[in-house]
Formats: structure tokens, sequence, C-alpha cells
């Protein structure tokens, strides 16, 4: 009962086995969170750090419950109140803190592959809460065990991934997830925020209209609009893009049957999605948060350092 | 490889066994039955079976307890976790932990850290269907046990209770 990796860094790395082992060990722990004592002493010999070089809330706070909830000790970084601000580099700070005896590190950064950077120059293990616009493998495996948790089984079903995909770590994360597991991926948006080539680089549907995606779709998945990477603008005004984009109850309503509604966060209410619609019968926004614990205790779980012998 | 019970021995041990609890915990009373997963289920499955052949079956309660997440071993291996499923409440009650093997007393150790986190018992038995007496490694004794066996930390003691691999029975392995 292993991972094939020692530190998960992306969905991109992971096998459809590891995937498997990481949503049945978040059920187990889902399990777990219901009972009186929502704690175990699997971490107990373990500290985390937890790294954030760019803001959070759901992830860092998950993260942070997550391993309180395995009795590991946590210390919390954030770059904007530490060291950082005065021009000390990743490794150096990285290595500073490992030397105060860590264990693993979860870390957040604003360059893509920066976990990646540091998992060759460090021993500790390293998960990836969000690096820059290529990956957020937690948020995919949440992600997947809340449309499991509700369907039964991602083989064969249709999630269309909605919005800015461009910028999207949360995006790429969920197509190379969905694919390994079987399920059908559409991406939808403005063509300025889709990139050129995703269709035959990840064997994705693409439509340039919410509407037909919609229609399509058993699930989808609604991103947000991610204005503090967009160096140039992409579209013309957040309003036009609600009206071309959004997704509305009206919109909803005209496709005839029940689609299932997910966001990863923060919301842009009136931008993205509605509210009436965020907070409508068939979105599954809060359970993804919730399960948003049990599976980063999986994932902290499976990854804990081993001694040998 | 020797047998150390046979299946009709095996079927006299868990007749025995359930008649022993329910002579000392009178209808069940604040009394509840817990296995300890994976393999203390299939024993547990069959003791409450028998019980509930004696008693009115609405009179049991019947939970399991999977103890991976509490383990001592933990930063040596990690260990796939099975369901933990207890629909009623333990605070006062008098638990019967049921496992198939009692050895080194690591698996019983864990499984009372595990059960305090659910809440407070009044009392907690052991009833295992093997006692590998002389090896262990915590002050731990079962209060109910279907045969007594020595044996050297080499060998295996290996429960057939599931009736899929082979006939129910007990054998002990020369490793």
């Amino acid at each position: 009962m292993k991972l094939s990796t020692k530190h998960l860094l992306g969905i991109k790395d992971l096998t459809k086995e590891d995937i498997q082992l990481i949503l049945a060990t978040a059920a187990d722990f889902k399990g777990v969170l219901q009972r009186p004592v929502k704690k175990v002493p699997s971490l107990r010999d373990v500290t985390i750090v937890n790294l954030f070089y760019e803001n959070s809330t759901r992830t860092r706070m998950s993260f942070e419950l997550a391993e309180k909830r395995l009795s590991a000790d946590t210390l919390n970084f954030a770059a904007s109140s530490s060291s950082a601000a005065k021009g000390e580099t990743l490794l150096d700070t990285v290595q500073n803190i490992l030397s105060m005896k860590v264990d693993m590190i979860v870390m957040r950064h604003s360059a893509s592959g920066a976990p990646h950077f540091l998992s060759k120059q460090i021993d500790a293990a390293i998960i990836n809460a969000g690096d820059g616009i290529n990956e957020h493998p937690t948020q995919a495996l949440l992600d997947a065990f809340s449309i499991q948790e509700k369907f039964g089984s991602l083989e064969g079903l249709r999630v269309a991934i909605i919005g800015d995909i461009m910028h999207s770590r949360v995006a790429l994360s969920n197509i190379y997830l969905l694919k390994k597991m079987g399920a059908e991926v559409m991406v939808a948006g403005p063509p300025t925020l889709i990139p050129k080539y995703i269709k035959e680089a990840l064997n994705v549907k693409v439509v340039y209209n919410v509407k037909d995606a919609l229609e399509w779709c058993d699930v989808a998945n609604v991103l947000r609009i991610q204005l503090e990477r967009q160096n140039q603008p992409l579209f013309s005004s957040l309003r036009e893009y609600n009206l071309a984009y959004g997704i509305t109850r009206k919109l909803l309503d005209s496709i005839g049957k029940e689609i299932t509604i997910m966001h990863p966060g923060p919301i842009n209410r009136g931008v993205e999605l509605d509210s009436d619609v965020a907070d409508g019968r068939n979105s599954i926004i809060l359970n993804q948060v919730e399960n948003g614990v049990a599976v980063r205790m999986a994932a902290l779980y499976l990854l804990r350092p081993q001694q040998s012998n | 490889m020797k047998t150390v019970l046979s299946s009709h021995q095996v079927a006299l041990s868990i007749k025995r066994l359930a008649h022993q609890i329910l002579e000392n915990h009178i209808q069940l009373q604040d009394t509840v039955l817990i296995g300890l997963q994976p393999r203390g289920i299939f024993l547990s499955d069959k003791i409450v079976d028998e019980i509930k052949s004696i008693i009115n079956p609405s009179l049991v309660s019947y939970g399991k307890l999977d103890i991976t997440f509490y383990r001592d071993d933990i930063h040596k291996q990690i260990h796939h976790a099975n369901q933990t499923d207890i629909p009623f409440s333990i605070d006062n009650k008098k638990v019967v932990l049921i496992d198939d093997v009692l050895w080194t007393g690591r698996t019983i150790r864990a499984a009372l850290d595990a059960l305090l986190d659910f809440g407070r018992p009044k009392k907690v038995e052991l009833c295992v269907l093997i006692d590998r007496r002389f090896s262990r490694e915590y002050p731990i004794q079962a209060d109910y046990v279907g045969r007594e066996i020595d044996t050297f930390p080499n060998q295996k003691v290996m429960v057939y209770l599931n009736n899929t691999v082979k006939e129910e029975c007990v054998e002990l392995w020369e490793s």
C-alpha cells in the first residue's frame, strides 16, 4: 500500500492506482471526521510546514486542519510577513526551516514548477498546494472525490470545465486526473482564455459556447477568472464575461436536465456563477470544501516519512 | 504445518464463546460487541450470528472498528485502512472486543486507543479465537479464549473463517 511517488507535485506523475489509493484512504478519513473525536494519532511524530508564497483561504486552512486532525505539529509561513520580503531565496528559506527538523512541506507558489525545483534540492516530502498556472493536485483529488461521492464512479462521466482555462492550475490537474480515471472532459470559455492546441495536447473536447458545454455535460466545474495572472486584457469586461459565459439559473433551466455544479473557490458571484446557481440544489461547492480536509489527510498520511527497518 | 482447530472444533469454540459472552452479559443489556478489522470480523460475524440465534436479535448492538490510523508501527509501514462502523454510542456501555488472534497485544493496545475516541466505555473485555500465550509485548489478556497455544515468534497462525479459500480451521505454520 504505497504511492508510486515520494512527493505530490502534480496529478501528472500519479498512476491510476495512486489516485484510487488516495481516494479510498480519503473515504476512511471522512469517516474519522464524523466521529466524536475527529482526530487520529497517525502523524504525531511528524512536523509539517505550510509554506504559502501566495494568498489562500480554503487550501491553507484545509491543509492546516488536516494536519491537526492527524496530530501533526504544524508551522505556518506566509511570504508577505516573512524574511522572503527581505529578499531571502526560496531554497534558503526552506533549508533554514528544514534545519529545525521539519519533515514535510506543503507549498504554494506563484511560479509554476517551484515545488518541482525544490524536490530536486531537498529530502523532505513536498505536497504541491498550487504552483502558478501548472497544477493544484489536492484540488483535483477533492473534486474527484466529491464527484465520485455523488455519482459512484468517474468512469464515462462527462465533466465540463468552464472559464479561465489558460490561467487555471485547477483545470490542468482536473484534466489529468479525469482522463486517467476514464472520464470525458470538455473545456469551455472564451477563445482568449483557452490555450491553443489544448485539444491535441490533452485530448479534451473544446467549445467556445457555454450552453453547448452544459448540454453535453453531467458535471460543470466552473472556474474563477484569474485577473491577477492576466497581464493583458483578454476580454472586454467582467460584465460582458457574465453575459456571455456566466452560468445563470435561466441558462441552466433552459437545458432541461440536472447538472451538478462545482467551483474550486473563491467564487466571484455574478461573474462566472450567479448566486442562485452557486447556492442552488445541484451545487456541491460546500461538499468540495468539506471533502478537502479528508482528501488532504489522505495525501499527508500516504506521504508521511518512513523509517527503513 | 499443524492443525490447531479443525472445522468441527472451530464451530464448537464459536458456540462456546457466544455462550460465555451471554453468561456474563445477560440479554446483552448495556453491552455492545465490536469486531476488529480486517480479520477479526470473520470471527465476530459468526459469534454475533450465534448470539442472535439464542436471544432476540434486536438486543444485539454490533460494530466494526478499524485501528489502522492508531498503529504504533506507522513510521515503518503504511497500511491500508478498512471501514469503521459503530452506529451507536459506547458511552457507559460494556464493550466486548472480538479479534481472531491475540499475539503481542499491540493491536488491542491500538484498539483501546481507537475505542476511546468514540466515547468512554464502562468496561472493555476481549474475546479471541486463538491466544498465543507467553508472547505478549504489552500487559493485555483476553477474557474469552477459544484455544490457548504455545508458539515461537517465527511461526504463523492462520485462521480460515471466511470459507472462500478452504474449510474453516486454524493452522500453525513454520515459516
